[in-house]
């Protein structure tokens, strides 16, 4: 059986807003259940605002105000031991992050400094990482690195305004990996890239897995990437997790109404048949709908949708979802 | 009237640098291409490959270096920018920069009918705008005195449509109108140019990178690369059997969302688009894998192959491609 290396537990993260004395709680990471594996590319899917991102920054523990987590927990499994992030100090998990997991935020190809060379910018990150090392050596080692991945070795002696876009986002990327982490979480990596220099960039960050053998997280609501990288899908709704499945079985047989949409609303070559958006858009994560958050959307509304919030169903053993139309077929089955 | 909007060899060169180092860019190069009344064509390409550029000349943003943009058969100059631009609106990528935050919308659409003069009084107007929003798939109720931060990017795009439409457009110019729109909800946006085209006979020229929508709405669709038109024609020539080895590529880079059919093979990213575009002979040759010696000396014509238009050294006579 394969090892776990990340698992949430129940986990609860809200934005507490205070707007002109009027409290206000943003739901964004709402009971999320999560069993990572060793050696595996889990994508996140959904659309915006449905808290993806507020989930990486949990399981990444770089959770700050206004954000909170109120309940549950993240644990990283460490050499089989297991470590509640939520309980370390910052200097713990300082030498935990980059060594152990590494995160690529959104828009991260415009988190290098503009006035220092790229090779600098590599030296100050080991340097701080690594104890111990010359310039010269960080910097031997920044080469080498990126000599491995394929990138041009001239880039170290390049401002980052003298690089692409997609150029920016593959120097960032291996910056992040550079001290082979393992768990890499990369938020929307290539939005805002053009479809080859976006196929450049996962084509480097499935490199960098299949080498370290390593975990990587992924958040995009392009669900084509999904299908062309992700080992496993899960799919977010209003901060929960609404299925989770291998991605062949996400595409060939999704369960969840808002899966179904998702996928079906996809156009696709040589098929002009027309496709629909999902209807309406998502919920206010500030003032969610009761029971299910998808039932105002949802063609197959029941009653019981609009009261109660539908536990998850295993439909296999690794395929689960939370909906109560597959718990009404399941009961008519038994 | 067979053609609505044509354009003839439309050029703009860049210069860039100081006096002593000045290079020159030619963004677009000897663009031509033609819509048709009632047509959606596509200009697909990558994002530095000239295609706002001839979005831009084609609304008056720029000037072209040289080449000629008719409408109606008129020649667009500066005298005739009032009678183009009620003729021709765009949308553009953005919808959040579209719309200043501290104004409401629907300030925008009593502004454009002051301009053009479309309505006597405020209750006609009322009705236009309600009537140009029905279109789209929304109300005057539900708009009337909303700031644009009470709207999703999908309703924005939707109400920069409502807009364009005051004035009866003949042709709409989208730029890149999805790319900033979540995918679940650019359908919507999608479908819409289908019912302008199809109920109201109007023509689209949609600008995108995304070839996936380009397929499922357009007619007829032109690719783009660093300044030159390579391939045109219809969209089940041009991307169901591609041509022009850029072409190829671009449409096999595209994710599908399908994991049976991953993407295979490795793509090469190591020249800059400036290199690119100050290259000799073809633009492609530093990536292309058939490229030949006559390639890397001479540019390409335009050739055509069973009624697609291909600038490509393969398809010239004598080789066999």
């Amino acid at each position: 059986m394969d090892k776990i290396i990340l698992t949430t537990r129940q986990l609860k993260a809200f934005y507490l807003l205070d707007i002109h004395g009027r409290q206000k709680v943003v739901k964004a990471v709402n009971e999320v259940e999560l069993e990572i594996l060793e050696n595996e590319i889990y994508g996140i899917a959904g659309e915006s605002g449905c808290g993806k991102s507020t989930l990486l920054k949990t399981l990444a523990a770089v959770v700050e105000p206004p954000l909170r987590q109120l309940e549950g927990k993240v644990i990283y499994h460490i050499n089989g031991e297991e470590v509640d992030v939520s309980t370390l100090g910052d200097e713990e998990m300082r030498r935990l992050r980059w060594e152990f997991v590494s995160y690529v935020p959104q828009g991260s190809m415009n988190v290098l400094n503009p006035v220092v060379k790229l090779k600098d910018t590599y030296h100050d990150f080991i340097s701080s990482h690594v104890k111990g090392k010359s310039q010269e050596e960080t910097f031997r080692m920044a080469k080498a690195y990126i000599a491995e991945l394929g990138l041009p070795a001239e880039i170290m002696g390049a401002y980052p305004h003298q690089l692409s876009g997609g150029m920016r986002q593959r120097v960032t990327i291996a910056l992040a990996t550079l001290l082979r982490p393992k768990i890499i979480i990369a938020d929307e990596p290539t939005t805002a890239l053009d479809v080859i220099v976006q196929r450049g960039v996962m084509q480097l960050l499935k490199d960098i897995q299949q080498k370290l053998q390593n975990t990587i997280i992924l958040v995009t609501h392009d669900m084509g990437v999904h299908a062309n990288v992700a080992d496993r899908i899960g799919i977010m709704y209003a901060g929960k997790i609404v299925e989770e499945a291998p991605t062949e079985k996400i595409f060939s047989q999704p369960l969840h109404p808002y899966t179904q949409f998702l996928i079906n609303s996809l156009p696709k070559f040589g098929d002009k048949t027309p496709r629909q958006s999902v209807p309406g858009s998502p919920p206010s994560l500030a003032d969610l709908p009761t029971g299910c958050p998808f039932h105002p959307r949802c063609p197959q509304v029941l009653d019981i949708c609009k009261e109660q919030m539908p536990a998850y169903i295993a439909a296999a053993a690794d395929h689960k979802v939370a909906c109560w139309l597959v718990e009404e077929e399941n009961g008519q089955a038994a | 009237m067979d053609k609505l909007l044509e354009v003839k060899n439309l050029t703009k060169v860049f210069s860039l640098g100081s006096i002593s180092s000045r290079i020159r860019i030619t963004a677009t190069d000897d663009v031509s291409f033609y819509i048709k009344p009632a047509e959606i064509f596509t200009l697909a390409g990558e994002s530095g490959c000239g295609k706002t550029t001839t979005a831009k000349m084609i609304l008056g943003f720029e000037e072209p270096t040289a080449g000629a943009i008719i409408h109606k058969g008129k020649l667009r100059t500066k005298k005739e920018k009032v009678w183009f631009t009620e003729g021709i609106q765009a949308i553009f990528q953005d919808p959040f920069g579209t719309f200043n935050p501290l104004r409401t919308v629907d300030r925008y659409f009593f502004e454009t009918i002051q301009n053009f003069k479309l309505a006597g009084n405020k209750k006609t107007a009322v009705e236009l705008i309600d009537r140009k929003l029905k279109a789209v798939g929304l109300s005057y109720e539900e708009f009337a005195g909303k700031y644009p931060n009470e709207f999703s990017g999908g309703q924005l795009q939707r109400i920069s449509i409502a807009r364009s439409l005051l004035t009866d457009p003949t042709l709409l110019i989208a730029d890149e109108p999805v790319s900033m729109v979540d995918a679940s909800l650019r359908m919507s946006i999608v479908n819409l140019f289908k019912k302008l085209k199809e109920e109201f006979g109007m023509s689209v020229l949609y600008i995108t990178h995304d070839l996936a929508t380009a397929y499922y709405v357009s007619d007829r669709i032109a690719i783009m690369f660093r300044g030159n038109i390579v391939e045109m024609g219809t969209v089940e020539q041009v991307l169901m059997q591609p041509r022009h080895p850029y072409t190829q590529m671009l449409r096999d880079s595209i994710p599908e969302a399908d994991p049976r059919r991953r993407w295979r093979g490795r793509v090469n990213l190591n020249e800059t688009e400036r290199e690119e575009y100050l290259k000799q002979g073809c633009r492609y040759a530093g990536r292309c894998p058939l490229v030949m010696d006559v390639c890397r000396q001479e540019v390409p014509a335009d050739i055509q192959v069973d009624n697609v238009l291909v600038k490509c050294h393969n398809y010239s006579e004598g080789v066999i491609a």
